[in-house]
């Protein structure tokens, strides 16, 4: 029931980053009427906008592009198939029966949707969240707000810099500061391997001689004012500073690399289900959330390496999304739940109804070669498996599954093995 | 020009007490200046605590600690009405988990009665979990006037109001030398400003016994003594109901490490305590957030450390060295050698809670030797809004946005802060342009992404709309400049 002052629409796709541009297309072009993209930036391509190096698309449109290039598509094709877009406006509640409340500069507007789609990012892991010992002064960022400081924004953050973690973004702003003249100390990353691509090691380290200190932290600030060095010390096996290692690195910047988290407060406060180790939602194969008409897709749903598999993703929950708003009834079976083994961080989707192919996205504990991922049923064969040169946590690894492969299936394992 | 000049009263310090002084002293005819060493008011001890209003029943009846704590306690909810600032008596208690804790619980109910503390209960577990689910001791306290507190917001408001009612403040500017002639008191600063003053308050906190020596007071010594803490984020807000301590301990300096929740929905862990030599050390360390974690544990079995948001510290202004610990009374008294001094040292805990009280007893110290006339057209009430723009009524909101658009822009997401809030944060009256200014005042950058988000946009408003150059911009300190110019 729609009430007054109220609007309604089929699809409401929250985000306007590349998983919103690409679930509100196919959305639309599943045969929603009316698809409403909300953003709460005043521009839609969300963090595709201030990256500004080239990678993107070669899976998708297969040539490499900017971020904003990339976005540039989707935002075009957003426009000819007639998605309604609100930018500068917020989502400040969603409820179970399919309400949205928005806050923008016309006001405060009632949402009454079909389905929703969730594509609200994720964030960066903070100095707190890692708890870094020492003082507060200046010069320390998140890899991604410096990011958009110094691309979207010319303001440099530093002249002399150390990178925390070697996620993608640390790699990137390495290269991206060494190139702007701000000497790059050394990335320290805690873990034993990087976090980052192996792609991104190369080009963005390895090829400006930037040094990686694997199994090596930051574990103390200096300076009272502006930052004026970090204490950096190896760590043993269970991630704890050793002592006698300690050494100070003289820097006015730290950027933070460690690490993202889906960003899922609208999702837990409207009773969402969660994932404690995906940080996102439970899904089926449908994308469809423990909430009926809520949908979820890209790095709300599980922190991505790739933007081309978040299109893809969002791409299959916007249709999803669309064919429940239209009406289209799935016939009702048991799900057969999915469930993470041997060496297996997690997987997803969490659950499947068996109705249809899907693709199985799963990331490992630890890097390894030359092994397998298998899927098993309940019985313990084997319904899929594959062989692989190179396993490694910052890749995520993607198995299309076919639904005639499920037909007795109770339940499905996930496992790397010989 | 702010600074120079005579003034009938010269306050040095613009923490929770100097500003309270400030307002209380607002309200005469009376020609006031403040003067801070920091860019902004209430940046040492007074943004470093707990921001717990206490009921007062942890000091010896007759002490001014007792005295002041329950008469500010009893200020507090008029006073932060009329300064708009979010209050709320949630209620404490204080744990036993044996006999010799239960004895303290005892002793301090019948202390707390001899204080004048209201409403005062000892508990049973059932009825302490009711008021608290989980909380596991044999016995607790309960005291109801236990209240909590934005304690920066709480500072600013003071010194927002003392300064529309006609105080001057002089921040950035640290006192360096005082002399005395011809009655008046002659200060100057760092940057050399030269003031005089008929009557010199001293609410320097940790910084109160160097302003004695500068008058050749040299009897008090300082001894700063650190109290760390995590901020926890605010999906842990609905599970404290009321503010839970363990019963304390002899001769510790503090209360002991316990859970706070902020009237932003927040928990505090901490506060630990260790004495350090210098009155700026705000470090924080491996060693005691390992505590504090484990400690957070035990009440939020869930708690992992990326709950945690940000780690702090504050600096208890202790006059009692570590070898002897506890507490020392209050020092607040006009000099017989300088007759026109009134002078504050050690105002630890509970100074937040006394700040009220402690002004009207320094307004009428002032007035033994100042004529103090009423002002008419004192503002008793500030403008604005009772706390955020999204803690308002639907209907409101809805009206303010008609009114400005630009409360209908969220610019930080996890605190839900518009672009009119921060926009007005940054106008201050006080005219700070630091950004923990703007953090302390709005609360952008406070939330779980610590700005990871709002950083960015807040820069990008405040050049678009103050033509603010990045370069000049400061994080909190001087030299704690956030960028070092343009890319290229």
């Amino acid at each position: 029931m729609v009430s007054k002052g109220e609007i309604e629409r089929d699809v409401v796709v929250i985000g306007g980053g590349p998983a919103g541009l690409a679930a509100a297309i196919s959305a639309k072009e599943a045969g929603a009427k009316k698809v409403l993209l909300v953003e709460r930036d005043k521009r839609l391509g969300g963090i595709l906008n201030q990256c500004i190096h080239d990678g993107f698309g070669l899976h998708w449109f297969k040539e490499a592009l900017s971020g904003p290039e990339y976005a540039h598509r989707f935002i075009e094709k957003a426009d000819q198939v007639g998605v309604e877009v609100m930018l500068s406006s917020m989502v400040m509640a969603m409820e179970p029966d399919l309400r949205i409340q928005l806050s923008s500069k016309e006001g405060l507007l009632s949402v009454k949707a079909k389905a929703i789609v969730l594509a609200m990012g994720c964030r960066e892991r903070t100095q707190g969240a890692i708890m870094l010992p020492g003082t507060r002064p200046a010069g320390i960022y998140t890899a991604g707000a410096a990011q958009n400081l110094i691309n979207l924004q010319n303001i440099m953050v530093g002249k002399k810099a150390v990178i925390m973690g070697s996620g993608d973004i640390g790699l990137i702003m390495a290269r991206r500061l060494t190139l702007e003249g701000c000497e790059v100390v050394g990335v320290y990353e805690i873990l034993p391997y990087p976090s980052g691509l192996p792609r991104n090691i190369q080009q963005c380290l390895v090829d400006y001689a930037i040094p990686l200190h694997l199994s090596n932290t930051v574990i103390e600030l200096h300076g009272q004012n502006r930052l004026r060095g970090v204490t950096v010390a190896q760590v043993d096996e269970m991630r704890q500073p050793i002592k006698g290692t300690e050494r100070f690195v003289e820097c006015d910047t730290l950027l933070l690399s460690v690490g993202l988290i889906p960003e899922n407060e609208l999702s837990r406060s409207a009773g969402v289900v969660l994932d404690p180790v995906s940080g996102g939602p439970v899904v089926d194969d449908t994308y469809q959330t423990s909430m009926e008409g809520i949908f979820s897709c890209g790095n709300v749903l599980h922190v991505h390496d790739l933007v081309d598999h978040v299109s893809e993703e969002a791409e299959r929950a916007g249709r999803f999304a669309a064919r429940l708003a239209t009406g289209e009834q799935r016939p009702a079976r048991e799900f057969i739940p999915i469930r993470p083994a041997n060496g297996v961080r997690y997987c997803l989707p969490q659950r499947v109804s068996g109705g249809g192919d899907f693709i199985l996205s799963l990331r490992v504990i630890s890097p390894v070669r030359d092994k397998r991922i298998v899927v098993r049923d309940q019985t313990g064969k084997r319904l899929v498996s594959k062989t692989y040169f190179r396993l490694h946590p910052a890749v995520m690894i993607r198995i299309p599954v076919k639904a005639e492969k499920l037909a007795k299936v109770k339940v499905l394992e996930v496992e790397v093995t010989e | 020009m702010t600074g120079n000049g005579q003034y009938d009263v010269v306050i040095v310090g613009a923490g929770v007490v100097g500003c309270a002084i400030a307002r209380e002293l607002s309200k005469y005819q009376l020609r006031i200046l403040v003067v801070e060493k920091e860019l902004d008011v209430g940046m040492g001890t007074s943004s470093r605590n707990s921001g717990v209003i206490h009921s007062g029943i942890h000091y010896a009846p007759g002490s001014l600690r007792a005295r002041l704590n329950v008469q500010g306690n009893a200020m507090f909810e008029r006073l932060c009405r009329a300064l708009k600032v979010k209050m709320n008596y949630i209620g404490k208690l204080t744990v036993a988990q044996d006999d010799e804790e239960i004895e303290t619980l005892y002793r301090l109910k019948e202390q707390g009665e001899a204080n004048g503390v209201p409403g005062m209960e000892i508990l049973p577990p059932h009825k302490m979990q009711a008021i608290q689910p989980g909380v596991q001791g044999k016995l607790a306290l309960y005291t109801p006037s236990t209240g909590i507190v934005c304690p920066y917001t709480f500072t600013i408001r003071l010194a927002e109001s003392a300064h529309i009612n006609g105080v001057e403040f002089l921040l950035a500017a640290k006192v360096t030398g005082i002399t005395v002639n011809k009655g008046l008191f002659h200060i100057t600063t760092h940057k050399g400003h030269k003031i005089s003053g008929r009557v010199l308050i001293n609410s320097a906190g940790l910084y109160s016994d160097a302003i004695c020596r500068m008058l050749g007071i040299d009897e008090y010594k300082i001894y700063p003594c650190r109290g760390e803490y995590l901020i926890l984020d605010k999906r842990f807000g609905h599970y404290l109901n009321a503010l839970v301590y363990p019963a304390p301990h002899h001769g510790k300096a503090g209360l002991g490490i316990h859970l706070t929740k902020t009237v932003d929905e927040n928990i505090l862990i901490g506060p630990s305590n260790e004495y350090v030599e210098e009155a700026d050390d705000y470090r924080t360390t491996r060693e005691i957030m390992g505590l504090l974690i484990e400690e957070g544990r035990r009440l939020l079995p869930g708690l992992a450390t990326s709950d945690v948001i940000r780690s702090f510290s504050g600096l208890r202004a202790k006059q009692t060295p570590p070898q002897v610990g506890g507490f020392k009374d209050f020092v607040i008294e006009r000099r017989r050698d300088y007759p026109n001094f009134i002078n504050l040292v050690g105002i630890e805990s509970p100074g937040l809670t006394s700040s009220p009280a402690i002004a009207v007893m320094v307004r009428d110290l002032v007035a033994e030797v100042l004529f103090l006339n009423e002002k008419p057209g004192f503002k008793e009430e500030l403008p604005g809004l009772l706390g955020y723009f999204h803690e308002q009524p639907q209907e409101l909101k809805r009206e303010l946005i008609s009114q400005d658009k630009d409360y209908g822009e969220v610019i930080c997401r996890c605190e839900g802060i518009t672009k009119k809030e921060v926009m007005d944060a940054f106008q201050n009256p006080l005219g700070v342009r630091t950004l923990a200014g703007l953090k302390y005042r709005a609360r952008v950058m406070m939330g779980r992404c610590q700005g990871g988000f709002c950083l960015p946009r807040i820069v990008e408003l405040l050049r678009r709309e103050f033509g603010i150059k990045p370069q000049e911009l400061l994080l909190h300190s001087e030299g704690s400049y956030l960028f070092t110019g343009n890319v290229r």
